[in-house]
């Protein structure tokens, strides 16, 4: 199995022989995959291929639903994270996501961002105001709302509510974001600001994101992972899995042969 | 491409159209009978006298209905009181917590039934835990007959409310790493308030059967709760059915009272907590 170990680079994650189970169904099957820091990896590969399971264990999401489980290890800057002790809301501040569909909560957009950092920091007025600026202007969407600061999150547009979930996201500094197929639901022109925007991420946080636009994994990520049926197929270099991939399966996938 | 498919569809959707329409105006038809009934009838009571003069004596002229006003009012606050924090812990309960496990499952059960009891059969009940111990009816034995009715209400639509609120945007709240309580409180209860809000409003208006055997009547003014208290329900019961003109008046202008109250109640709530989504 290839991976980035080869490489002298700093691993946010590595995963080791992970499993995963909906009930009795095997969703993934022994993945063995490194996430390298300040990084941008993707996982592609077609509908249900386990590439959102994958995310979705990165951050222990799958632990709202009782009967879905994880075997193996997944180690985040060395420790498991898969251990029965972790604390998953210490370990989701730390591993943020964003979703396919935009989700503002129902309160005002000042709110939205200073929600997820009043839940693990106490800041003055005046701090937050900054915070919640920073974050803002992080994720590209500062200018459009700095004078309505005070109106729903859910008053603005698909792709500004993209947008604004990735600032609340930033705001709480994880150090891993994961997007989930993050511009599926957007115009072009959206999906060209998130992908801008995703680039620009990578300066300080390690990013993993699933995407079906496989042109956007190419734009977008370092690293590239090909996913089938549950099973990594392959892993490498984004130029590598592109341009002159191992294995017939990835070229046929990439190609549009297949899926 | 056959166009007789397309023409039946489009002729079922034209029947089935029509039907809704006049299910939709009967419905509304009923409402404004009521309503239009309730005005004609009720209108010349309502005056000045109506909210400050009691319940006339058998016999005696004009009079109003102020004791029963502000019993009902006083009941139903405490109602209010009483049923709110319960209802929606327990709907937050079964829709954030409990979920599918033995406790919900019961607890639905018994909300189900409680839902579904005839509400004098409450009222029956409060009267034999309450009034015959203590040898009065009360304003107090009055409030817990409708709460009793309130609660199961509250919980369900909270619960039900709080299920319509889209799986991603909980997800969205955790993934930030917050704890399950404020998630419910913060972000899912958030966005279901408007239905919350009218469940609760839906839940505490007019009841009249329980407060027979609970708060009874009183023909005089009165704050205490712990005697038999005048209250709108059973006024309009009793005098819409007795022999006096002025009483009779009194029934519909107290009947009309109530039902604006609760009309007016529900647009306020609608108004107030409509999403403001255009901004």
């Amino acid at each position: 199995m290839p991976n980035t170990s080869s490489l002298p680079l700093k691993n946010a994650i590595e995963i080791r022989d992970l499993s995963f189970y909906y009930g009795t169904f095997k969703g993934l099957k022994n993945v063995n995959l490194n996430i390298a820091e300040h990084k941008v990896t993707a996982f592609i590969g077609p509908s249900g291929c386990g590439k959102s399971t994958l995310l979705r264990t990165l951050n222990r999401m799958y632990s709202l639903y009782p009967g879905q489980r994880a075997e193996g290890q997944i180690n985040f800057y060395g420790q498991n994270i898969l251990d029965a002790k972790q604390d998953l809301n210490l370990l989701r501040a730390q591993v943020g996501m964003v979703f396919q569909k935009p989700t503002p909560f129902p309160m005002s957009i000042y709110d939205n961002i200073a929600f997820g950092i009043r839940l693990y920091e106490n800041l003055s007025r005046a701090d937050m105001d900054e915070r919640v600026e920073w974050a803002l202007s992080k994720a590209a969407i500062w200018n459009e709302v700095k004078d309505k600061l005070g109106q729903s999150g859910l008053s603005l547009s698909g792709g500004q509510q993209q947008r604004l979930c990735i600032a609340r996201t930033v705001a709480v500094k994880p150090k891993v974001i994961l997007l989930d197929e993050p511009t599926s639901a957007l115009d072009p022109i959206s999906t060209a600001k998130v992908e801008e925007l995703v680039s620009e991420l990578k300066k300080d946080y390690t990013v993993a994101i699933v995407t079906h636009n496989m042109q956007q994994a190419a734009r977008v990520s370092d690293f590239t992972a090909y996913m089938y049926l549950g099973e990594l197929v392959e892993f490498g270099q984004t130029e590598q899995i592109f341009m002159k991939p191992a294995r017939q399966e990835t070229e046929d996938y990439i190609t549009g042969r297949f899926g | 491409m056959n166009l007789s498919i397309y023409a039946r569809r489009k002729r079922v959707n034209q029947i089935g159209l029509t039907l809704s329409m006049l299910a939709m105006a009967l419905g509304l038809f009923v409402l404004l009978w009521i309503l239009f009934v309730l005005f004609k009838n009720g209108i010349s009571a309502i005056n000045w006298a109506m909210f400050t003069e009691s319940t006339p004596a058998p016999g005696s002229e004009g009079g109003g209905l102020a004791n029963a006003i502000v019993g009902s009012v006083m009941m139903v606050l405490v109602t209010a009181l009483v049923s709110t924090p319960i209802g929606i812990f327990a709907g937050v309960y079964l829709a954030e917590y409990g979920d599918e496990s033995k406790t919900a499952e019961l607890t639905r059960f018994v909300t189900d039934i409680m839902l579904s009891a005839p509400s004098i059969v409450l009222g029956l009940f409060v009267y034999a835990i309450l009034v015959a111990q203590v040898k009065h009816f009360s304003g107090w034995a009055g409030s817990l007959a409708l709460a009793l009715i309130a609660i199961p209400v509250v919980v369900r639509t909270t619960e039900n409310m709080l299920r319509l609120v889209p799986g991603s945007l909980r997800e969205a709240a955790f993934a930030l790493g917050a704890p399950r309580w404020k998630v419910a409180t913060f972000v899912t209860l958030r966005a279901a308030k408007s239905g919350v809000m009218t469940g609760l409003l839906l839940a505490i208006s007019g009841e009249t059967a329980p407060l027979l055997f609970t708060a009874l009547n009183n023909q005089f003014f009165s704050w205490d709760m712990n005697s038999p208290m005048a209250n709108l329900p059973v006024v309009i019961f009793q005098f819409a059915m007795s022999p006096y003109d002025n009483w009779v008046r009194l029934a519909w202008g107290g009947a009309l009272l109530i039902t604006l109250t609760v009309l007016v109640l529900n647009i306020l709530a609608r108004v107030f907590f409509r999403e403001k989504v255009k901004a």
